[in-house]
């Protein structure tokens, strides 16, 4: 590990162990916080018991599908307004304001129409995430050299071979990036919609562990997400990382 | 089989009856190219008619100043773009802003794919032709050998220096055996020595395939060192103002720059261009 890495891993000991303390001489409620250690065992014999396997497997296939659906459609959407400049310019202003619209005021419209069932919770996860991967992969092919254009021609590659021999795999950390994005979005607006409005799920079960007072299981299953999210966008991070610097030197 | 071997222009012409043994390898007539406006920008004439003719297996270099239309005319002998007015043949056929079978191109930018293996990265343009895999891995494997870059065959581009990624980009050209090899300042972002060596190492290229090449460069000294015959073209609307034969032998190597001759076909060069320059820096 780098020395920037181990540094890192001191911060998170140390302010995990702040919290112990904190939580351990009574600094911090326990009704407000347990420490970390709590969670930790609260989260492994919930695991064990199996009593959130399913709610853990229903938050994670609406992830799932949910960051499949806007990674998929934001890439697509995104190669489409790349290929035709004129609608670029008419969407851009559109893309740029997105996030300043709170998407989630759609969320109520989308149980109305679909029902309180996943499907909600998929959509809004994906129209949360589907912009961000648009604009990485409007970055990832602006930023093809012309020369890799120039090469595919000089190859005789027809338009589909062209884009996907050489100008994908060109763009691929910034699509990295958009990937990174659309998991981090997704995982906000599924749990978030499970919090409001669903009868399963993760988001489902801290609220009502929140409501009920019960602590051990609301940290057990935060400790579960934050663990869960932070090994995913860590991973891609690394890979990114790694794509970034491999394609650089270009 | 040498795996570097050509079919000799002659052949070629004959397989396509068109024009006979005697033909130019290249054959350019009036070409001229005017990039319309657009937007503010106002209509550019890039290229002049130009009339140039390329023997089978010469090596003519090109120079000129900024803009005056180089890259126009390496990219329009490509294939990569279209004349305005005027025709390009390529071995008898006339090539219509579609890159013909036969003729590579090593560009100015590093164009190596840094996703993959040097290995991959030559053997990209033979895995296009669907030839079969045996083949395919004893002509990469040769053209690495070739170009010296057979220990780095399972190393990244990333892995590699400026020099060696173009030798890949070279390489890369070379494994599809072009008849014609266009280069478009392959060695601009090297260091002088480095460039020297490459000269080198392009000449034995050259040699040993029987290649027409026809390059770009900015450096007088590379175009004296180089080429057979040096093109030297006018400010924009670009053309040639003469096309100065070097008389070097085949089987020349960078040492000829220490010659008395390479001095004075530099200044003739130079006193050429630089009339030429100060009008294109003038119009910028």
């Amino acid at each position: 590990m780098s020395k920037a890495g181990w540094i890192r891993l001191v911060i998170v000991i140390a302010f995990f162990g702040a919290l112990e303390i904190m939580c351990r001489i009574g600094w911090i409620d326990r009704l407000t916080m347990i420490p970390p250690t709590e969670m930790a065992e609260a989260l492994w014999s919930m695991l064990l018991a199996g009593s959130i396997t399913e709610d853990v497997l229903y938050s994670l296939r609406n992830t799932v599908a949910a960051v499949a659906l806007s990674v998929l459609a934001g890439f697509v959407c995104g190669v489409i307004v790349h290929a035709l400049p004129r609608l670029r310019r008419i969407l851009d202003p559109l893309f740029a304001s997105y996030y300043a619209v709170p998407v989630f005021v759609f969320y109520p419209l989308l149980v109305v129409i679909f029902g309180i069932n996943a499907t909600p919770l998929i959509l809004i996860g994906a129209m949360f995430g589907i912009v961000a991967m648009l604009i990485s992969t409007l970055t990832g092919l602006d930023r093809v050299p012309r020369v890799m254009f120039k090469s595919a021609r000089m190859f005789q590659l027809d338009p589909l071979r062209s884009a996907l021999l050489i100008k994908l795999p060109s763009a691929a950390p910034h699509l990295i990036t958009g990937v990174k994005l659309a998991v981090v979005y997704s995982v906000i607006a599924v749990v978030a919609g499970e919090f409001i409005l669903s009868s399963k799920g993760i988001g489902h079960r801290i609220a009502y562990a929140y409501n009920d007072f019960d602590s051990r299981t609301m940290y057990g299953l935060l400790l579960l997400l934050l663990t869960a999210v932070t090994v995913v966008t860590m991973s891609l991070h690394m890979w990114e990382h790694r794509l970034h610097s491999r394609w650089a030197k270009q | 089989m040498n795996v570097l071997s050509q079919t000799s222009a002659a052949e070629h012409s004959l397989e396509e009856g068109a024009r006979g043994a005697k033909a130019p390898h290249v054959h350019l007539k009036g070409v001229t190219r005017i990039y319309p406006a657009v937007a503010n920008n106002p209509e550019v004439h890039a290229l002049a008619s130009t009339d140039l003719d390329l023997p089978q297996g010469s090596f003519f270099s090109l120079i000129g100043p900024s803009g005056c239309g180089k890259s126009t005319l390496l990219d329009i002998v490509a294939g990569l773009a279209s004349p305005t007015e005027g025709t390009v043949m390529f071995e008898g056929k006339r090539i219509e802003g579609r890159p013909p079978e036969g003729v590579g191109v090593v560009f100015q930018e590093d164009s190596s794919f840094p996703w993959l293996t040097v290995w991959n990265n030559v053997a990209f343009g033979l895995r296009r032709k669907r030839i079969d895999k045996a083949e395919m891995a004893k002509r990469v494997d040769a053209i690495l050998a070739f170009t010296g870059l057979s220990d780095f065959a399972q190393a990244y581009p990333a892995q590699l220096s400026g020099g060696m990624r173009q030798r890949v980009c070279i390489a890369r050209t070379l494994v599809l055996q072009p008849r014609l090899i266009l280069l478009d300042e392959p060695f601009g972002a090297l260091d002088q020595q480095t460039r020297l060596l490459m000269g080198d190492e392009l000449l034995r290229i050259w040699r040993e395939t029987g290649a027409t090449i026809m390059m770009i460069t900015h450096s007088l000294d590379e175009a004296a060192m180089l080429a057979d015959h040096v093109g030297v073209m006018s400010a924009r609307p670009g053309k040639f103002i003469e096309i100065i034969e070097t008389g070097w032998p085949r089987d020349r190597t960078s040492e000829i720059v220490s010659e008395a001759r390479f001095g004075s076909i530099t200044a003739h060069m130079w006193s050429l261009l630089r009339e030429e320059s100060q009008k294109a820096m003038k119009a910028r």
